[in-house]
C-alpha cells in the first residue's frame, strides 16, 4: 500500500497545534510508515504539491496570503481538517475583530514604540478586516477543536482518516481544551 | 403537596412514567435521569423559558414546546431525543457562540461553563453562522467582580436570582434583541451601584464567564452553587 500524503499548513495561529502533532512522541514513528509528509513547516518545500491526501490546517484566515494559502491548499488536497480553535472559530486571532485594522496596526506599531514607529508596509501580507474560520472561505470535512488538540486527539483524527473512518470527537476535544 | 394535584401517566422517549399532574416536563425527565440539555434554567429561580435548548416533540402539537415551562399532561407522549431536537439545539449553541465573544481558550471559566459543556455534549463542533464580531464593554468598576459582556448569553439567571434570592434587583435588562444587554441599577458602572450588596449570588450562577471574581485567570473561574438549594429549603421550612 502507498502511503498517504500528509500535508500541514500554519496560517493565524501560534503553532501550539503544530507542537501539538510533534506531542505524540513515538506514535510519530508508527505514522511515519503508514504517511509521507509533503508540506509544511516540518519539511522544506516551497511550493503545495498537487494530489495531497489529507492536509491539516491550523489557524484562523487574517490576511490575503492566508486566503490565497487556503484555497489552494483545499483545490489540492482531497481531505481538509480544520485543527485547532484557531482555524475552528478564529479564537484569538478574531479578538482583533471589533476593532479597525489600521487601529490594531497603530497599537503595536505606533503607540507601544519609541523607535521607528510605523506599520511595515513592503514584503508582508495585507491583513484582512476580520480574522475568520477557515469553513467561512472553503469547505472543511474534519473539524477538530482545542487549544490546541491534545496529541490523543489529533493521533485519532489521523489514524481514523488513513483507516477510512470519521472520526468521533465528542468525548475527545473541545472548544478550549 | 397541594390536594387538588393528581397522579398522572405519560410516555417520555418510550418510557411509561408517573408524575405529579403539576409537574413540569423537565422536572420529571431529571428526575427519572432522563436527560434534557438546559441553560437559562437553575434550580431554585423561576423558570422563562428564552434559552429554547429544552424544546421537546410532543404528539399532536406541531410546534415544539420548551421542558422547562410545559407542565405533564396525561397521555402525553413526548420526544426529549431526536435528530430534529438536536439540530436545533446545536444551532442554538451556535447562535449563541456567534453573537458574542465566547473565546474558550483564553476565559477565566474555560473549563467549567454551561456553554461550552453543553457544546461539547451536543456535539457541535463548528459554527455554521458568520460570527459577528461586535465591540463590547468589560466593566470592571466593582470592587471583587467583573461583568464581561463578550461573554454574556442573556440567559437572566443573574437578574433572577438578584430579585428572588437576594432580594435588592440590582440586575436587569436593557435593550431588545441582538442589542439587549445585562445592565445595573440605571445602566451605571457596577461599581457606583446603590442597591448592590456584593453578595455574589449572580457571579455563581451565572453560566460563562461573563460575571466573574476579579483577579480570576484563565480556567481559574469555578462557580459555587451549592448556596441556592440550601437557600430555597431554608426559606420554606422544609429543613
Amino acid at each position: 500500500m502507498s502511503k498517504a500524503r500528509v500535508a500541514t499548513l500554519w496560517l493565524d495561529g501560534c503553532s501550539g497545534c503544530h507542537m501539538s502533532i510533534l506531542d505524540m512522541d513515538e506514535r510519530l514513528l508508527e505514522l511515519a510508515g503508514k504517511i509521507d509528509v509533503v508540506f509544511g513547516p516540518y519539511v522544506d518545500q516551497k511550493e503545495f504539491p498537487e494530489n495531497v491526501d489529507v492536509a491539516l490546517v491550523e489557524g484562523a484566515v487574517s490576511s490575503d496570503e492566508d486566503l490565497e494559502k487556503i484555497r489552494k491548499v483545499r483545490a489540492r488536497s482531497r481531505l481538509l481538517v480544520s485543527l485547532g480553535d484557531c482555524a475552528v472559530t478564529a479564537n484569538i486571532p478574531s479578538m482583533r475583530n471589533p476593532f479597525k485594522v489600521q487601529d490594531v496596526l497603530d497599537r503595536a506599531y505606533v503607540e507601544n514604540t519609541t523607535l521607528n514607529p510605523g506599520a511595515p508596509k513592503e514584503c508582508v501580507p495585507t491583513l484582512l478586516a476580520k480574522a475568520r474560520p477557515i469553513h467561512e472561505y472553503v469547505n472543511v470535512d474534519v473539524y477538530v477543536p482545542g487549544c490546541p488538540p491534545s496529541a490523543d486527539t489529533i493521533y485519532l483524527v489521523l489514524t481514523d482518516i488513513l483507516e477510512g473512518r470519521c472520526p468521533d470527537l465528542s468525548k475527545t476535544t473541545r472548544f478550549g481544551a | 403537596m397541594s390536594q387538588a394535584v393528581r397522579v398522572i401517566t405519560l410516555n417520555m422517549d418510550g418510557r411509561d412514567i408517573s408524575a405529579r399532574g403539576d409537574q413540569t416536563i423537565l422536572q420529571v425527565a431529571r428526575e427519572n435521569n432522563m436527560y434534557i440539555p438546559t441553560l437559562c434554567h437553575i434550580t431554585g429561580l423561576s423558570r422563562v423559558g428564552s434559552c429554547r435548548l429544552c424544546l421537546v416533540e410532543i404528539k399532536g402539537i406541531n410546534k415544539l414546546l420548551p421542558a422547562c415551562v410545559t407542565r405533564v399532561e396525561e397521555g402525553m407522549e413526548v420526544t426529549l431525543s431526536s435528530e430534529r431536537l438536536n439540530k436545533y439545539r446545536r444551532s442554538i449553541l451556535e447562535l449563541l457562540f456567534s453573537e458574542r465573544n465566547h473565546v474558550c481558550a483564553v476565559c477565566v471559566s474555560n473549563g467549567h461553563c454551561e456553554l461550552q459543556n453543553l457544546s461539547q455534549t451536543l456535539n457541535m463542533t463548528h459554527v455554521h453562522f458568520d460570527y459577528r464580531y461586535p465591540r463590547l464593554p468589560v466593566d470592571g468598576s466593582h470592587e471583587r467582580f467583573v461583568l464581561d459582556h463578550n461573554r454574556c448569553i442573556l440567559c437572566t439567571r443573574c437578574v433572577r436570582v438578584c430579585d428572588e434570592i437576594e432580594g435588592a434587583h440590582t440586575w436587569d435588562m436593557l435593550g431588545r434583541g441582538v442589542n439587549a444587554q445585562v445592565i445595573t441599577d440605571l445602566n451605571q458602572p457596577w461599581g457606583d451601584s446603590e442597591t448592590c450588596t456584593s453578595c455574589g449570588k449572580c457571579i455563581n450562577v451565572c453560566p460563562t464567564g461573563a460575571l466573574v471574581e476579579k483577579g480570576k485567570s484563565v480556567r481559574e473561574m469555578t462557580k459555587k452553587r451549592q448556596f441556592l438549594p440550601y437557600l430555597t429549603l431554608m426559606r420554606e421550612r422544609r429543613w
